[in-house]
């Protein structure tokens, strides 16, 4: 398995679909419980989507997909979002 | 800007090469002017799409080198020997190609210049890029937070804004720059690897509660990290960001 990246990563992908930043969001893990930025998941790019695990205990936290005209986005593995709103 | 920065779709837009500046001679500083850009926050960065006129396409991304509010957006990128996008981008890209991109993004891995705690940047080679961002915003919003720079790279030749630093490095407004060479080293010098001793020496203790952004390849970033949290920083403020032997994220 090739050397995974982070959550960085997943900044344009997402950035297509959300108005808002998710790298910055914290989330939790369905899996272990535990709770960090987006930013801080372990990404694997090499399939067709990106595929990011959980930096605690490896489990999978979403797929995002993108293919001509769509996007398939997979939160299986997050059991909640903490996004920064802006207030107006 | 803050705001402008991290509000509203990403959607792919066409920049301009305005002008190329070699930072090494395998490392490239591209100038784009791109209309409508909405401002970024230092550390943000762009993903860098190239299509082939049979519709193959390929994308990267590339970190921000420039402060916010300049005349251009400037990207540095090194050239990886097998690498698919970035020979074209410090090779064949001239001055008036179009780019197409989009971006700013991440929100994450970003320095905010109202922050007055010191900050401690962790670079493994091209890491670097988004980590000058953060010392040319500093010098633009004339920010008092001090900063120190551990910078791991191959050798002299391959350090990149060398003369930059050197220069930030003088000021003595409150930057430090400390090297750490790992495959060789101006006369005088050791080489090795940024470890705990470099970082006691070069970093700061981690009672003056730093921001720490450690940015460069997966294996240096987690090296990084670890040395970073034994010496006593809280891993919750350690901020990192990794790219992949394909030079970017895909």
């Amino acid at each position: 398995m090739t050397e995974p990246l982070d959550g960085n990563a997943l900044g344009g992908a997402l950035g297509e679909l959300f108005a808002v930043d998710v790298t910055a969001a914290v989330g939790r893990c369905a899996s272990c419980g535990a709770s960090g930025a987006v930013a801080q998941a372990r990404v694997y790019p090499a399939g067709p989507g990106l595929v990011a695990r959980c930096a605690v205990c490896g489990a999978v936290l979403l797929r995002v997909v993108r293919g001509p005209g769509r996007a398939w986005l997979d939160l299986r593995g997050v059991t909640c979002l903490q996004l920064a709103v802006p207030e107006s | 800007m803050a705001r402008a920065a991290v509000l509203g779709r990403l959607s792919w837009q066409a920049g301009t090469v305005t002008a190329l500046r070699d930072e090494t001679p395998t490392a490239r500083t591209i100038i784009l002017d791109v209309p409508g850009w909405a401002g970024h926050l230092p550390g943000q960065h762009v993903d860098v799409r190239l299509t082939a006129a049979d519709g193959y396409s390929a994308q990267r991304s590339y970190s921000i080198a420039s402060a916010p509010g300049g005349p251009g957006l400037e990207l540095t990128v090194q050239a990886l020997p097998d690498g698919e996008v970035s020979p074209y981008l410090t090779g064949t890209l001239a001055v008036g190609d179009p780019l197409e991109l989009r971006g700013p993004i991440g929100g994450w891995f970003v320095w905010d210049p109202a922050s007055p705690a010191p900050v401690l940047l962790v670079a493994g080679g091209s890491g670097v890029v988004p980590l000058m961002a953060m010392i040319r915003t500093r010098a633009r919003a004339r920010a008092a937070a001090p900063f120190r720079l551990l910078y791991s790279a191959r050798d002299p030749g391959s350090v990149l804004y060398a003369g930059e630093l050197e220069r930030c490095a003088q000021a003595g407004d409150g930057i430090e720059v400390a090297y750490a060479y790992t495959r060789s080293a101006p006369p005088g010098l050791r080489t090795g690897r940024i470890s705990a001793v470099v970082l006691a020496a070069g970093g700061w203790p981690a009672a003056r509660a730093p921001a720490v952004f450690v940015c460069g390849p997966t294996g240096f970033v987690e090296a990084a990290a670890g040395l970073l949290v034994d010496a006593g920083h809280d891993p919750a403020v350690i901020k990192t960001e990794r790219f992949g032997p394909s030079g970017g994220q895909q």
